[in-house]
């Protein structure tokens, strides 16, 4: 019992990591169509940016009250870096997908690579708090706290999308977006401004995933990103393409059967089921995921 | 093509009207055929001046490492031919069929393995050995891209995507010991003529893959021209009129999934030939990316564009490492230099650069540069 208990805990961490790579992707794709393979470099990108924080700061300082300054730098950063990209590279290519993509492609080579040279393509070590590292006792089960962690950063993050979809004017114009973008256009608003705060929350996102993914992995490294990234393009697509409640479902399912699956048959099942899960969603569901017309 | 299509109401002027009996059915088979001989004659005189570079010893330094017909240059002449004919076969999607796939790397990597894993653990004979892996990957092709094709556009590259990293775990967990996981597998040696073993028959691999690229371009051309070609055409300008006009568009997706992964299989095969076994490399999303990149270098959808790009990718991704030591990158802050050093890093920036400026590619670019000077 104690064991299942753990295992759905540490399931649902995983989860609401893939749900915060994901949520960004998902909002980007809902509304722009635009696939974002520089997802993952922006998730590179935050995770360097956290973890030049944490070294920059005085090590006097508790390793807690750096991590959450090096958050914040990191969401500051994959916004500042979401803004650029779409005002500079994306927008000239408006409606046309494919070459976005292909943009978003060679970003995601050219960030890695970078982040290559300056740093080295081994795994840096980053500082985490002690609490992060004990475990607590529920039902008897000892969970990770750092798990909660992530699960409160998913939840906070879900909560703050939705209240921001259906709550403002913003929201309004971003959920009209999806339904119909013509129909915006033509009632008169300026949905291209919408795109660069989308891809802001996204880029912010980005950041916040890297630095708590760097967090689980205990180090930060150049390819951690696109390792993230394939997850969050499954979680995006089970999601149904778009939608953010169908997203955050998936993400919590996927982390879960990963999880299971490695624990009760071998592990590296994990990954692989989760391949096989995308594979009967698509088999059963097709019609539900058909995607915009690219 | 394009001027081929534009003759035929000059010669119906000049014979008096399509009733004459040796009007344009007559006149234009010929003719075409003259064209089609006149325009493979560059292609003939690369294959030949490729074929020669064993017989020639002068040294090209900075360009190539040692001599030509040294083993390093051999070697690496050799890669840049393999991966230009898998680019090749990537660009019968991308390029030919409008399907934007990112799951490449899985035929690829299955036809590398599957050899190396026929000839080193099963112990089959060659032929045999080289039937398996492509059979196998032909098959693995065909139940990928059915599954795939139940989605279409951006959800279609996602899916496929997952297909190729599901792959790329299998092969480094190694189950088994069959795969050799992130070391790679190495060819065995004796199972192997022995001409394709060893450093000082660096010529031959070379000839091997030159052969391939030969076979895959031959392969590309002679598809794109035949009715199955002309359907794959027809989804990549517009799928529904396609639908609407009568094909089967999903079948023809999947045929073209399945022709493309089998030339890419063939390309993985020779691969390991060349490089004496398989590397989990080949498995990874950014072999695949990089197959993209170096479609949409060339000129997606043209009958070089594959090809150069392909090559010229590959070279660059070998020799950009010697940039980084020149001797004008010395003045620049250490942090430019580091980022500078990164072959990857030039490549994926001049990528975006052509993705605006040349969207159809080298190629592309070639041509318009040189109907240009025509009409000056």
């Amino acid at each position: 019992m104690s064991d299942l208990v753990l295992l759905l805990v540490t399931g649902l961490g995983l989860g609401a990591l893939y749900f915060i790579a994901a949520s960004g992707l998902s909002l980007i794709y809902g509304l722009m169509g635009v696939l974002n393979f520089a997802h993952g470099a922006f998730m590179t990108a935050g995770a360097y940016a956290g973890w030049l924080t944490m070294d920059a700061l005085p090590e006097s300082w508790p390793t807690g009250s750096r991590l959450v300054l090096a958050l914040l730098v990191a969401v500051v950063v994959g916004t500042v870096i979401g803004v650029v990209v779409e005002v500079v590279l994306i927008r000239p290519l408006y409606r046309h997908h494919i070459q976005q993509v292909l943009v978003t492609v060679g970003l995601s080579l050219a960030g890695v690579a970078a982040a290559q040279g300056i740093w080295g393509s081994d795994p840096r070590p980053v500082d985490k708090p002690v609490w992060m590292t004990t475990t607590s006792d529920v039902l008897g089960a000892r969970l990770p706290n750092d798990r909660l962690v992530y699960v409160v950063a998913a939840v906070a993050l879900f909560l703050g999308l939705m209240a921001l979809l259906h709550l403002t004017r913003l929201g309004l114009v971003i959920r009209a977006g999806v339904e119909n973008r013509t129909m915006v256009e033509a009632l008169g608003i300026n949905v291209r401004r919408t795109f660069t705060v989308v891809f802001a929350i996204g880029g912010a996102a980005a950041g916040l995933a890297g630095v708590l993914y760097s967090q689980y992995a205990g180090a930060v490294s150049p390819a951690q990103g696109g390792s993230l990234l394939i997850f969050a393009f499954i979680v995006v697509v089970i999601g149904g393409m778009g939608s953010l409640p169908g997203t955050a479902v998936a993400a919590v399912v996927v982390g879960l059967v990963q999880q299971l699956a490695n624990y009760y048959a071998a592990s590296g099942v994990g990954d692989l089921s989760v391949v096989l899960l995308l594979a009967l969603v698509l088999l059963l569901r097709p019609t539900s995921l058909k995607g915009a017309p690219a | 093509m394009t001027s081929s299509t534009q003759t035929p109401p000059a010669v119906r002027a000049s014979t008096g009207g399509p009733d004459s009996p040796d009007g344009p059915a007559g006149t234009q088979p010929r003719s075409s055929r003259a064209r089609v001989l006149l325009r493979a004659i560059p292609a003939l005189v690369v294959v030949a001046v490729l074929a020669y570079l064993p017989y020639v010893a002068a040294e090209l330094p900075g360009i190539l490492p040692g001599r030509v017909n040294g083993p390093g240059s051999m070697q690496l002449l050799a890669t840049c031919l393999v991966v230009g004919g898998i680019a090749l076969s990537y660009d019968v999607l991308f390029g030919r069929t409008g399907l934007l796939s990112f799951g490449h790397a899985l035929f690829v990597a299955a036809g590398s393995y599957l050899l190396t894993i026929s000839l080193s653990t099963w112990d089959l004979p060659l032929p045999l050995a080289v039937g398996v892996a492509l059979g196998l990957s032909t098959l693995l092709a065909l139940a990928v891209g059915a599954i795939a094709l139940r989605v279409g556009g951006i959800a279609f590259a996602m899916v496929t995507l997952a297909f190729a990293q599901a792959a790329s775990i299998v092969v480094m967990r190694n189950p088994g010991g069959l795969t050799g996981g992130e070391e790679g597998k190495p060819l065995d040696r004796d199972a192997l003529p022995g001409l394709l073993v060893g450093v000082s028959n660096a010529p031959y691999r070379y000839w091997l893959a030159l052969g391939f690229v030969v076979v895959a371009w031959v392969f590309v051309s002679l598809l794109v021209r035949s009715r199955a070609g002309h359907a794959m055409a027809a989804v990549r300008e517009n799928e529904q009129r396609a639908a609407v006009l009568g094909f089967g568009t999903y079948r023809v997706k999947l045929m073209a999934i399945v022709a493309g992964s089998f030339l890419g299989a063939v390309g993985g095969a020779v691969h390991a030939l060349v490089l004496g076994g398989s590397n989990p490399h080949l498995t990874t999303s950014e072999f695949t990316l990089s197959l993209l990149v170096m479609v949409v270098l060339g000129g997606a959808g043209h009958r070089w564009g594959g090809v150069l790009g392909g090559v010229l990718y590959t070279y660059a991704d070998a020799r950009l490492v010697e940039v980084s030591n020149a001797g004008f990158l010395h003045s620049l802050p250490e942090v430019v230099r580091q980022v500078l050093s990164q072959p990857l890093f030039i490549l994926g920036a001049f990528f975006v650069v052509v993705v605006y400026f040349a969207p159809s590619g080298l190629t592309g670019l070639g041509g318009r540069l040189i109907r240009r000077a025509g009409t000056r």
